[in-house]
């Protein structure tokens, strides 16, 4: 270690005092522990394909077995067609494999901190590696079943819209709302062992309330729009059909719905951060 | 404040709330219908401190021990200075890179390699990704896992888990280091071992607290110690003095002469005067782990004639966590009758291959006659067991599991699987019915 590197680890002095009601996030303490977050997140992924038969091949097994299950019921079965003549199946999986990131980010991040509670009793980092690590786990998933999207795609000729480059967008906005209810239900889960109970069930209504298997653009049109703006409370709702039209160019879901969706999502990431921060100082004592 | 503190401790207090929010996780259903059944009134909590009005200082360079009883806050400490949990009151300042070790292996996952592992748990201990590549080569000497390195964790034996886990943990080099009662478990040569390189580490100039209730080794290890009663500072400084304060606490109240201690139950027609420990016929100070031991029970009696049918017993007790028996030896139930024994004696105990792990004991004696007793001392001896090989297999049973030893032995066998070989009693019964 050279002289001025050492002069400055001597420098480095932590103060312990009893926690504020209000705290900064503290992004910078994250980020110093980056490396934590990135074994963290390999952990996840080794061990989850080390256990599951198929490796890596399940995160394309999964929302192509859904999305055959679900062309079956709708499209071959029930004849649902949905708008601008879309196969079925394209339809479906381009909804399913977002769809799915979403569900499982929920799920696992919200077990995140009572799974690895002997590393929350044992160990000082910031507690938001767990939920994190979970999610970026689940993104490498996402990022090979976007590639499943695509071939489908192809496969049944249909063009790729030319706005194909907010596909993305609106991925974060989904991104940003499965963080802030897995960070949420996490740090709730802590405390009320409950609340594990009720996520599943969350999820599936989530999953009636949100355009998976059919198109939300069409919803409102009767009853009036104003039923479209609370649809769009749920930021999934833009998501899904906001990722449709992109891709395929089907109907647009509306800038001022986009806006409600990107409001609400925030609305959730601050609320679930500023609970987790004022939480996460008892983790320790409650797991 | 002086400069060359490492470490500034000052008004440190934690508080728990008992009853309505109470440590560990609820049910949030409940505490709906609790919120429900107590509206308008408050929930009654009551308060639990911890550890309160802490003061202290750590100079830099320097190995602090913390001792104390279980429940004395010692863990408490050592949660709040390595971040895991916050204070209710006052502050600490650390200064320098600050590593805690609560715990080795934390995170270790059995589905992942030995290599895969040094690196998570490296990271988890915060060592920089660098860091650990660098002193790889090291580490995995260090543990002396060889080959294996790159074999799932789940296929180790515990012994090379906690080698692999140790040496991790060893190589980590912050400025201060904060250490639970880590180093106790694993075999004897490895504690050493790690012990060594401990030792080394405050010669380099690195501070370490050291949190332990094994005196020995905060005697070995360490400096100046601090004596931690029902949460609060209870004794500071030399840590011989510390020591011996804490060994005087728990000794108190225990008169040297059992002639002449008056606190004592029974009827007094016999009473006990002396308690040595023998081997081989020689007076011995600690009886070892493992090896044949005498208890000798020295009475008297203020009469001529013999005592018929005396049952006489010994209960061991742990000196400082016990208040539960570890073993109770009684001459009746051990099948010896004695029909006439002589007013003035010595009764012989001998404990074959001593079960009890290294560490200190008190043990209570006792002379019952047709059920009533003639005499009882509550702590009537202390004695410290030396660590020794009890099972002649190299290990020491780790000292959070401090109970008596019994020889024992393990297999395993594979389950006989019916549908492959039928199940060998209806064979049986086959073979009756047709002779």
């Amino acid at each position: 270690m050279n002289p001025p590197q050492a002069q400055a680890l001597a420098m480095q002095e932590t103060v312990i005092a009893p926690p504020r009601p209000w705290q900064a996030l503290e992004l910078r303490e994250l980020w110093a522990h980056r490396e934590l977050v990135y074994f963290l997140t390999k952990r996840e992924l080794q061990v989850r394909y080390k256990q599951s038969i198929f490796g890596v091949s399940w995160a394309v097994m999964q929302p192509l077995a859904f999305a055959g299950i679900f062309a079956v019921i709708f499209g071959a079965i029930l004849h649902y067609k949905p708008p601008g003549g879309l196969p079925y199946l394209v339809f479906a999986v381009a909804s399913i494999v977002p769809w799915l990131f979403v569900s499982q980010a929920i799920q696992n991040g919200s077990s995140s901190l009572v799974q690895d509670a002997n590393l929350i009793a044992k160990v000082y980092f910031p507690r938001l590696a767990l939920p994190l690590s979970k999610g970026l786990s689940l993104l490498i998933d996402l990022a090979i079943a976007l590639v499943l999207v695509i071939l489908i795609t192809l496969l049944y000729s249909v063009t790729i819209a030319s706005t194909v480059w907010l596909v993305p967008a609106f991925l974060l906005l989904g991104v940003v709302t499965a963080f802030a209810l897995a960070t949420l239900f996490s740090a709730i889960n802590v405390k009320y062992r409950d609340v594990q109970l009720v996520v599943p069930m969350l999820v599936q209504i989530m999953f009636f309330a949100s355009p998976v298997l059919y198109s939300g653009t069409t919803v409102g049109d009767q009853a009036g729009r104003a039923w479209h703006y609370i649809y769009s409370l749920n930021p999934l709702a833009s998501v899904l059909d906001g990722m449709r039209w992109a891709l395929f160019n089907s109907p647009y879901p509306g800038t001022i719905n986009i806006a409600i969706s990107v409001a609400s999502a925030l609305v959730l990431l601050v609320g679930a951060l500023i609970y987790f921060r004022r939480a996460e100082n008892y983790f320790a004592d409650h797991v | 404040m002086s400069s060359s503190a490492a470490i500034e401790v000052k008004g440190l207090g934690k508080r728990f709330d008992i009853g309505a929010e109470s440590g560990g996780y609820e049910l949030l259903t409940e505490r709906i219908t609790e919120r429900l059944r107590t509206l308008g009134r408050r929930a009654k909590t009551q308060e639990f401190w911890a550890l309160q009005d802490v003061d202290f200082e750590v100079k830099q360079g320097e190995t602090f021990g913390v001792i104390g009883h279980n429940g004395a806050g010692k863990s408490t400490l050592l949660k709040i200075l390595s971040r895991i949990t916050p204070p209710t009151t006052g502050e600490a300042r650390l200064r320098g890179r600050v590593g805690a070790l609560l715990e080795v292996g934390t995170g270790f996952h059995p589905e992942l390699t030995g290599r895969e592992n040094v690196f998570l748990n490296g990271a988890i201990l915060n060592m920089g990704r660098a860091e650990i590549q660098r002193r790889f080569d090291e580490i995995v000497e260090f543990a002396d896992i060889g080959p294996f390195i790159d074999t799932p964790v789940k296929r180790y034996s515990s012994g090379m888990q906690l080698r692999l886990a140790f040496s991790v943990a060893a190589h980590l080099e912050p400025e201060i280091l904060i250490v639970d009662e880590v180093l106790s478990v694993g075999d004897v040569g490895f504690q050493q071992k790690c012990l060594d390189r401990m030792q080394g580490a405050s010669r380099e100039g690195r501070t370490t607290v050291f949190i332990s209730h094994n005196l020995s080794s905060v005697r070995n290890l360490c400096d100046r110690a601090l004596l931690l009663s029902q949460g609060k500072v209870n004794a500071i400084g030399n840590v011989s003095d510390v020591i011996d304060g804490y060994i005087g606490e728990v000794e108190r109240d225990l008169p040297r002469s059992l002639r002449e201690r008056e606190n004592r139950d029974g009827t007094g027609e016999l009473r006990f005067v002396d308690v040595r420990l023998e081997r081989d016929g020689q007076v011995i100070d600690s009886p070892t782990t493992g090896e044949d031991c005498d208890i000798v029970l020295s009475y008297e009696a203020d009469r001529e004639k013999p005592f018929q049918r005396v049952n006489f017993g010994i209960t061991i007790f742990a000196l400082v966590e016990g208040s539960t028996p570890l073993l109770n030896l009684s001459s009746e139930t051990a099948g010896a009758v004695f029909r006439d024994i002589p007013p003035h004696g010595e009764a012989r105990c001998r404990l074959h291959n001593c079960p009890l792990p290294a560490g200190q004991y008190f043990m209570s004696i006792w002379a019952e006659l047709a059920g009533v007793m003639l005499d009882g001392v509550h702590r009537a001896f202390e004695m410290t067991v030396s660590g020794g090989d009890f099972y002649g297999s190299g290990r020491q049973p780790h000292p959070d599991h401090r109970t008596v030893l019994v020889p024992h032995e393990w297999s395993v066998t594979e389950a006989s699987r019916p549908d492959l070989d039928g199940p060998p009693a209806d064979a049986g019964y086959r073979a009756k019915t047709s002779a």
